[in-house]
């Protein structure tokens, strides 16, 4: 293992190469671009084997011809965010019905309008629905950690689902971190070559993206939300060979810091933990029985974990990077239903830094404080807004 | 002849895509991989356990076959298996020439080895005949529908012979259904050619044209006995062969059979589009040399 300083995007393509990918395609879209830059650098260089890197004409491509590809039983790739996931939607959602699984890193980035290049989780958030596994991640080891095993995960045959890596634009995909960058062995060790149980081939003709009429579409349904609940098994039993693999333990569906004597838990998702984690040691310092709940896994979603670690807790603090108008933000409401019934804590939910506005430390204390202190009303806030006065015209 | 495609498929009677398709396969010997968008020919072949393909087959969405058989070709590559079959797409002219061009431009523009079958229906009927790109001036669709001051239709048939040949793909061609021997020679001659190859095949729609069910093949011929509908066929950007015709019809003959070009002879301004369809069919005429 070699420990190099690198940046996000270098640490995911590299791990992309290391899973030896059939067919990479994509589309350049801020902060993305320098994913498939980098892979496409190493397919001119010839260091990606057997592997076809094609440039599409759009992100609705990109997502096709890996539909076209996965199904013939080739290893995908792609990367993508923002106005690029959303163009896709279309697609993924076709491609997680014939549960073909493609892996692909989400460099999280709001959306349009008013354009923003910067970081919030937006657009992921968009895609929930489409049973496809969403895993946050906090900082650019844990990227790179992640790409294996969402191959192992999602080829899974208990599984079979298209896999969202998300990872912050910017915040992670442009940063210089330290990673210990993995060995060829390791991953071929861990990963082995994709062998779907089916596939588009002249040998044995099937048909893939059949139509269901009424009597028989719902089973379909059924099965899909059945291979997400089998994944949660799945991504705790890879989870935790990664962790004996490799010695980086990076938790299962959540991880905790300080939940066992906790009376607040403060929820978070991606690279805002790191901050998160901070404040919350620095207030336990300060005698404050905090505690920090990080989701890993968006979708599948950890009910039982959280219920588990919820369970005696009064207050709740969760931070959104995203917003569900009209109603909340996704991850308290997500939340909240699980807890239902199995916790009386109050929650708070505060949506920090859409469209990549700073996320003070203070602020993050502030939600914190107030929320313990009572002194803001249970629900949903934005916070970091600056005074402003709204013209109706 | 062994079916790739088999009967028992949901087509209305006298249905000219189950002509088509056929003779395609039966022109690959079966050795291909089938790619095919929403429209009327997936809906009638590909229900869940009752599927008509005797290929692997994929749907995948309306406007994304070009992308998906780009797709299917990368892992031939890739996964060393290129000698399995041709990828082919069957397609909607709607989904061709309309909602999927982009992926089009881009599977042809990177020169994937596809052969791209358009089957040209000049509506989107699967829907219930709404207008295309591809539907002619003066057709009475749903979308375009003939009333007290429209004809129908205004506007041209878009040239998707151009479009592809603007893309320097190597293989370009035009077919009827009412000349099937003239498809089969085509699919065998495109898939000659490595990259990309489009071939737009007149089916006629017996419910969206308004035509009896035993009269798909004679509209189908009247299309191109009229020019109105040019078959040629063009190699590496050249013109190398087009579908003579020995006594050139007046477009009249086409349209009066139609229920789709009916109002044409009462409304007020169906003369004009008649005249207008005549110009083109003479235009066509000139262009390609079609008359002998
Ligand atoms: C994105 C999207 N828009 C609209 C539709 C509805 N739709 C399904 S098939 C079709 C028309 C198909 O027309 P064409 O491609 O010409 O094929 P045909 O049925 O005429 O053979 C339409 C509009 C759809 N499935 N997807
Ligand atoms: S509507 Fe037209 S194209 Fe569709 S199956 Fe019927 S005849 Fe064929
Ligand atoms: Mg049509």
């Amino acid at each position: 293992m070699v420990r190099k300083v690198v940046r996000g995007f270098y640490a995911v393509a590299y791990a992309v190469k290391l899973c030896r990918p059939s067919v990479i395609c994509a589309y350049p879209i801020t902060p993305q671009t320098e994913i498939v830059e980098n892979l496409a650098a190493m397919y001119a260089n010839g260091e990606l084997e057997n592997c076809q890197y094609i440039t599409a004409e759009s992100e609705f491509g990109a997502a096709s011809i890996l539909v076209g590809a996965s199904a013939t039983g080739a290893r995908t790739f792609t990367a993508t965010c923002s106005q690029g996931l959303i163009l896709m939607s279309e697609v993924l959602w076709n491609a997680a019905g014939m549960r073909l699984p493609i892996v692909m890193v989400i460099a999280n980035r709001s959306l349009s309008a008013p354009l923003s290049i910067w970081n919030d989780h937006q657009d992921s958030m968009a895609m929930r629905d489409a049973c496809i596994i969403q895993v946050y991640v906090e900082n650019n080891q844990e990227a790179h950690d992640m790409i294996p095993q969402a191959y192992k995960i999602a080829e899974n045959r208990d599984v079979m689902l298209p896999f969202m890596v998300c990872m912050d634009g910017y915040k992670l995909t442009h940063a210089y971190e330290p990673v210990d960058l993995l060995e060829q062995e390791t991953v071929d060790s861990f990963l082995p070559p994709y062998d779907p149980p089916i596939k588009l081939t002249t040998k044995d003709p099937l048909t893939f993206g059949c139509y269901a009429p009424p009597h028989c579409y719902m089973e379909f349904r059924v099965v899909m939300q059945r291979a997400m609940m089998r994944a949660k098994k799945v991504m705790e039993e890879v989870f935790k060979e990664w962790a004996e693999l490799t010695g980086r333990n990076w938790g299962g569906l959540i991880s905790t810091d300080y939940m066992d004597d906790a009376e607040t838990a403060v929820v978070a998702m991606g690279s805002v933990v790191g901050l998160v984690r901070e404040v919350v040691e620095e207030m336990r310092k300060d005698g404050k029985k905090v505690g920090l709940v990080k989701i890993r896994s968006f979708r599948p979603f950890p009910t039982e974990e959280l219920r588990k670690v919820m369970k005696d807790v009064e207050n709740i603090v969760v931070f959104e990077r995203a917003v569900s108008f009209g109603h909340e933000g996704p991850v308290a409401i997500d939340l909240k239903s699980a807890l239902f019934g199995h916790c009386n804590a109050k929650v708070y939910s505060f949506a920090v830094g859409l469209g990549g506005r700073d996320i003070p430390r203070d602020l993050i204390r502030k939600c914190i404080n107030n929320a313990i202190e009572g002194k803001v009303d249970e629900g949903f806030h934005f916070e970091g807004v600056k005074e402003f006065e709204e013209v109706i015209i | 002849m062994k079916f790739f495609f088999s009967s028992g498929h949901g087509a209305c009677p006298g249905c000219s895509l189950p002509i088509a398709v056929k003779n395609v396969l039966y022109a690959l010997e079966g050795k291909c991989f089938v790619v095919n968008p929403t429209g009327c020919l997936e809906i009638i072949s590909s229900q869940y356990d009752r599927s008509a393909w005797g290929v692997p087959y994929i749907h995948s969405v309306f406007e994304n076959a070009a992308a998906v058989a780009a797709g299917i070709d990368a892992a031939l590559k890739a996964l060393g298996r290129k000698d399995e079959g041709h990828v082919v797409v069957f397609a909607g002219d709607g989904a061709t020439a309309d909602i999927g061009i982009g992926c089009l431009s881009g599977m042809f523009d990177r020169n994937h080895d596809v052969l791209y079958i358009c089957l040209d229906n000049e509506a989107y009927q699967n829907t219930g005949n709404q207008q295309s790109g591809l539907t002619p001036p003066g057709s009475n669709t749903t979308t375009t529908p003939a009333g007290k001051i429209l004809p129908g239709k205004i506007g041209r048939k878009k040239d998707m012979v151009a479009f592809a040949l603007a893309h320097k793909i190597p293989y370009v061609a035009t077919a009827s259904v009412a000349y099937p021997t003239d498809i089969r020679r085509k699919v065998k001659r495109a898939v000659e050619f490595e990259g990309a190859k489009y071939i737009q095949i007149l089916c006629p729609c017996v419910t969206g044209w308004g035509i009896n069910s035993n009269e798909t093949i004679k509209v189908a011929k009247l299309a191109v006995e009229t020019a109105l509908y040019p078959i040629v066929e063009y190699e590496n950007g050249e013109l190398v062969r087009v579908r003579k015709i020995k006594e050139r019809k007046p477009v009249e003959e086409y349209l009066k059979i139609q229920r789709r070009f009916r109002h044409l002879f009462k409304h007020p301004k169906g003369k004009e589009i008649i005249e207008e369809l005549q110009r083109i069919a003479d235009e066509n005429a000139k262009r390609f040399g079609l008359d002998e």
